[in-house]
């Protein structure tokens, strides 16, 4: 489970577009999709490149899991079941250094609910759902 | 098909409206105003308030049933969630068709209309709906519409009987953002971006204490609005300042009240609209936004680039440009967003970063820079329609206690949030 005390997090249902996405998840890594004609980065995954609008060049491609913590805030009274044993917990956009315009969503296990550090770097972690599917996380870097 | 966006101007480029100032408002109406349906009450559920909504329209205009051709309506009535599994009722009570929406069938049959000719039901929200509903009247598929808007509150938390919200779950594109607690909406994306705009631009939630005091205010001085009727006492900055907090900083003042209400207007030929009972306030463009950002949470860039991208479609539309419009009614449902608008409009030449000090100086209907005179769906009540009745009563001069005291000879308004949404030009003239 998270190691955020009461956080069940809903498990992402794989699709066919994205079994690889948490295929690699559960191996530890993060990848994200590459259109190898626009050099061009693209999360979360879609059927096509947003810039060529081909879908016939999107590779899979790993990224470090290195970025920074953009802006936050910090849910106090959630509609969702999984946080409502949680609160208040972070919510926070991270931006990956490899390319700053895909950002990702962090509940930052370790950091405090409200005593975040805007501007930090963040490392790239995996946190376990309720199926036992990885998702990736991110927390503050040593 | 709401999928269908071929009506829409939703691109640069397009030119003059067609229509502009062939297509007139000339009616509206709006039914009482609760905060929930009670379950009971058949003449305050959804279709009962949609009959009085329709009704009323027509008696503005001075129009019959039988001058109505066309129906046009949405689904999008913000329920949340079905009636079922509770039981139904009596027909015409007996699906949800008419308990958590109306559809153009059911007040075709309860209203006993016989001359129909264009039936629309799935149309999307009402900002784009109004355009979709001067765009049919202007392509001639029916010469008077009758278009109406209903927001659905039924019992229990809101929100917290959708059904996404309770499950272990996080299926199709929610996987990459409901396992982090992101809810759908426009509460977070547009909350991240607000926080991105305070960083940017050196501001904080308390800036928006004097928006949600003025809008509060112009509420109290609408009639019919949730909070003249069932809640009528004015907010201090205290209250504000000290709000409850739902996700930090937005506080639950920051929120439009979920009600239960129904809003109806008409729409007709400018032709048709000569010999009514109202004053005809034409419609001069309507454009529309529906995109997203890059990546899991659009940015602030993003949503200034869409609205400024919505400022030069409605500028082109309509032949109009940011001095030209009097009255201006954006959306509001979260106040931390509205400011997208106010400076994309460039209203009263409100720049980039400059609409809290906006809000500071004086916005109030009397005074000379009467920002959202609606009041906003956070000072009535979250009917989404307040912005375009707002907008007719300015223009026609009779906003009572609301009228503001600066011209009012053109309106813009629209909604929902800066990336998605559908806005109405609006004039006393045709040209
Ligand atoms: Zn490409």
């Amino acid at each position: 489970m998270s190691t955020i005390p009461g956080l069940e997090r809903p498990a992402p249902v794989p699709s066919d577009l994205t079994q690889p996405f948490w295929d690699a998840c559960n191996e530890r890594r993060l990848v994200l999709q590459n259109c190898t004609n626009c050099q061009r980065l693209q999360y979360p995954p879609t059927q096509r490149c947003d810039q060529c609008g081909s879908g016939d060049n999107l590779e899979w491609k790993e990224v470090e899991g290195k970025g920074h913590i953009d802006v936050y805030m910090v849910i106090r009274d959630s509609r969702i079941r999984g946080f409502r044993a949680a609160q208040p917990i972070n919510f926070a956009v991270i931006t990956l250094d490899e390319d700053p315009g895909i950002n990702f969503l962090s509940n930052l296990p370790g950091t405090p609910p409200g005593e975040v550090p805007v501007g930090a770097q963040v490392e790239l972690i995996f946190e376990e759902t309720s199926t036992g599917q990885l998702v990736h996380e991110w927390q503050g870097a040593a | 098909m709401v999928s269908d966006r071929s009506w829409m101007r939703d691109r640069e480029g397009l030119g003059l409206w067609e229509h502009r100032g062939k297509v007139a408002v000339v009616g509206w109406g709006q039914s009482h105003i609760d905060r929930r349906w009670d379950g009971v009450t058949m003449d305050r559920s959804c279709g009962g308030l949609t009959k009085e909504a329709c009704l009323k329209a027509l008696a503005d205009a001075g129009l019959s049933l039988d001058d109505i051709d066309g129906l046009i309506t949405s689904a999008e009535t913000r329920a949340e969630q079905t009636w079922a599994p509770r039981p139904y009722f009596d027909p015409p009570y007996d699906t949800e068709d008419g308990l958590t929406f109306t559809s153009a069938d059911w007040i075709e049959r309860e209203l006993g209309l016989k001359n129909i000719q264009y039936r629309k039901s799935d149309a999307p929200y009402i900002g784009p709906m109004m355009g979709l509903a001067a765009q049919a009247v202007g392509d001639g598929l029916c010469e008077t519409a009758l278009v109406w808007y209903p927001m659905v509150n039924l019992a229990g938390r809101y929100g917290h009987n959708n059904p996404q919200n309770n499950s272990p779950e996080a299926p199709g594109a929610s996987a990459f953002s409901l396992p982090w607690g992101y809810q759908n909406g426009a509460m977070f994306n547009n909350l991240v971006i607000f926080q991105q705009y305070c960083k940017k631009y050196g501001k904080s939630h308390d800036g928006l204490a004097d928006l949600c005091l003025n809008l509060r205010r112009n509420g109290l001085l609408t009639p019919w609005s949730y909070y003249a009727l069932h809640e009528p006492y004015q907010l201090t900055r205290e209250d504000y300042l000290n709000g409850r907090v739902i996700e930090e900083p937005l506080v639950i003042y920051d929120c439009d009240r979920p009600v239960n209400t129904c809003a109806a207007f008409i729409f007709t030929t400018a032709e048709r609209a000569k010999d009514l009972r109202q004053k005809p306030i034409y419609v001069l463009n309507h454009a529309q936004n529906g995109g997203r950002g890059r990546s899991t949470m659009a940015t602030l860039e993003e949503h200034q680039e869409a609205v400024a991208s919505l400022a030069r479609k409605m500028w082109e539309g309509s032949g109009l440009g940011p001095d030209d419009v009097d009255i201006f009614n954006p959306y509001d449902g979260y106040l931390t967003f509205t400011q997208q608008f106010l400076e994309g409009f460039q209203w009263h030449g409100v720049k980039w970063g400059e609409a809290h000090d906006f809000y500071a100086d004086d916005i109030r209907v009397e005074g000379s820079h009467p920002f959202l005179s609606s009041g906003g769906n956070n000072g009535t009540g979250r009917t989404r329609s307040c912005l375009f009745s707002d907008s007719l009563e300015q223009l026609r001069g009779t906003a009572g206690a609301r009228q503001v005291t600066v011209k009012a000879e053109t309106a813009l308004a629209g909604c929902n949030t800066p990336d998605s949404n559908g806005f109405l030009m609006l004039s006393k003239e045709p040209d």
